[in-house]
């Protein structure tokens, strides 16, 4: 990977947001405005911090540089940031699966990979044209630690293996080429 | 320089009707039944007339425009797998014979590198191999300007036929077998189609760039890569790929010392999800960051002109 800093990487934000109209919002705005791509949001309803927050998670895109911004304003607009970048999950990874999902146990292919590393799902998609005895494909989205991503991939091709699926993995280390 | 053009397909055509632009005679062209020699020069318009009546390019044997009198052995056979027959023989005899080759055929520097790179060493002539990565495209004298100890990666689309079909897979939404079928029926796709597909002919291109790259000297084969095809690739992946401003392409991968071929998630808009036939190769350098270059990676014309580039780079013989 080149070390260049105009470089677009993926990161994944966790907030603690208050119980209010618009608080969701008023946190998105900082990224936008500050060069981010928001590129998706999980927003765990019903799911309480203990201070009694909600906590929200939000994968971006931005080069390094401008990702120190958006976290500044972030926590200059009085948003509670748990975890930035690096702290924790700090590459999104998404890779595609096709086969027989369906047959094969879909969530057990989800909670095996997650349980094998410590990589977090945080979006699924699945798209079964055909019906469930069919092939089918699914989208998953992983917020992975800091260089941790050859090795949840290495459990994603493992566990794909057994249950005969494809694997479409993403180019380049986090896949952000 | 004066050539002999081994093969009269598209690629050994080509070299033959535009070698006179680039200043040089073509005194030896042969096809897999038939031969013309003549040192001042064959008789161009004649061969292609007789290519096209009877089916072979002159009255020699093919044997006779292989021994000369020739600088540049230009070799345009069929790529083969293994032992690389018969357009190894060709670039033995040329160099046991102290004439240069330029090679448009992989099968050589793919499946036996050591072996050319020795006769290569105990000869006079000289072996260049611009056209068999990405045809038209700059790819080997780039890595060669650049210095090879200076590229950390190089990642490619590097098959045309299996870029037209993925990207058409992506933008109507169509499924493999019908994309292929139109593929064929537009001639983009041959009638056997399997090397471009299932990853090999990718796949040699890469192991090529391994091969040049390679700073100890560990040579590779085809049976040192990964190679995955795209023909179970579901129409359903692409869908859910472009719903996240993704899209699959095969890609050729060389990175420290692995060759690996396979269909990957790219960003729609990155340099490495090129539409169409279209072909791109991606150096990552040392000090001067991502380099791509991008072009059209197969095509009669387009081939020869990476033949004729390298045949400029020569040096003449004594
Ligand atoms: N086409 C491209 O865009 C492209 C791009 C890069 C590299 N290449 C490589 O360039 C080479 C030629 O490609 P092409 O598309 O021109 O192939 P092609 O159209 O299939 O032509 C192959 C030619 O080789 C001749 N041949 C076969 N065995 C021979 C022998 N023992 N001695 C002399 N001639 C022999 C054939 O003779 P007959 O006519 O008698 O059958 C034919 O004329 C291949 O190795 C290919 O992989 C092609």
């Amino acid at each position: 990977m080149s070390d260049s800093t105009d470089e677009v990487r993926s990161y994944t934000v966790r907030l603690e947001l208050v119980d209010e109209p618009g608080a969701l919002l008023n946190a998105l705005d900082p990224i936008a405005s500050n060069g981010g791509n928001l590129l998706s949001i999980f927003h765990e309803r019903g799911n309480l911090t203990p201070r009694g927050h909600i906590p929200v998670e939000v994968d971006l895109e931005a080069t390094p540089e401008r990702f120190e911004g958006i976290v500044e304003a972030l926590r200059g607009a009085g948003i509670n940031v748990i975890q930035a970048g690096a702290e924790r999950y700090s590459e999104a990874m998404t890779v595609v699966l096709t086969g027989h999902l369906i047959n094969t146990d879909l969530s057990d292919t989800v909670s095996r990979i997650q349980e094998a590393t410590n990589a977090t799902v945080t979006d699924l998609s699945l798209s079964a044209p055909e019906g469930t005895e069919d092939a089918s494909s699914a989208r998953i989205r992983l917020a992975t630690e800091q260089d941790a991503a050859e090795g949840v991939l290495d459990t994603v091709r493992e566990v794909a293996g057994e249950k005969d699926l494809r694997v479409i993995e993403p180019l380049g280390p986090g896949g952000d080429l | 320089m004066r050539l002999a053009v081994i093969g009269a397909g598209a690629v050994g055509s080509s070299v033959v009707e535009l070698a006179a632009d680039y200043g040089h005679t073509v005194t030896a062209y042969a096809d897999s039944q038939s031969a013309a020699v003549d040192p001042d020069g064959i008789d161009v318009e004649g061969a292609f007339e007789r290519k096209q009546t009877d089916g072979i390019v002159g009255d020699d044997d093919p044997a006779a425009a292989v021994e000369g009198p020739y600088d540049v052995l230009v070799e345009a056979t069929p790529t083969t797998l293994g032992d690389a027959q018969p357009g190894f023989g060709h670039v033995e005899a040329a160099l046991t014979n102290d004439r240069h080759v330029v090679l448009a055929n992989k099968g050589p520097v793919a499946e036996r590198y050591a072996d050319v790179r020795a006769l290569e060493r105990d000869s006079a002539g000289s072996v260049l191999f611009e056209a068999t990565v990405g045809g038209a495209m700059p790819v080997l004298s780039t890595i060669d300007d650049f210095d090879p100890e200076h590229i950390t990666a190089v990642r490619g689309v590097l098959n045309g036929t299996a870029n037209f079909i993925l990207s058409r897979m992506g933008a109507e939404g169509l499924g493999y077998e019908h994309v292929l079928a139109e593929a064929q029926d537009l001639g983009v796709a041959e009638a056997d189609p399997t090397f471009d597909v299932d990853g090999t002919d990718a796949a040699l291109k890469g192991v090529i760039v391994a091969n040049v790259l390679s700073a100890d000297d560990t040579e590779y084969t085809l049976e040192d890569a990964d190679v995955e095809g795209i023909q179970d690739i579901e129409g359903s992946a692409l869908e859910l790929a472009a719903e996240d401003g993704r899209t699959v392409r095969l890609i050729a991968e060389v990175i420290e010392g692995e060759v690996r071929v396979g269909p990957r998630l790219v960003p729609e808009h990155a340099p490495l999800a090129p539409t169409g036939t279209r072909n791109i190769v991606q150096l990552e350098t040392e000090h001067a960051g991502r380099l791509n270059i991008s072009g059209r990676g197969a095509g009669g014309p387009e081939t020869a002109s990476a033949v004729l580039a390298d045949v400029g780079r020569l040096p003449e013989l004594e």
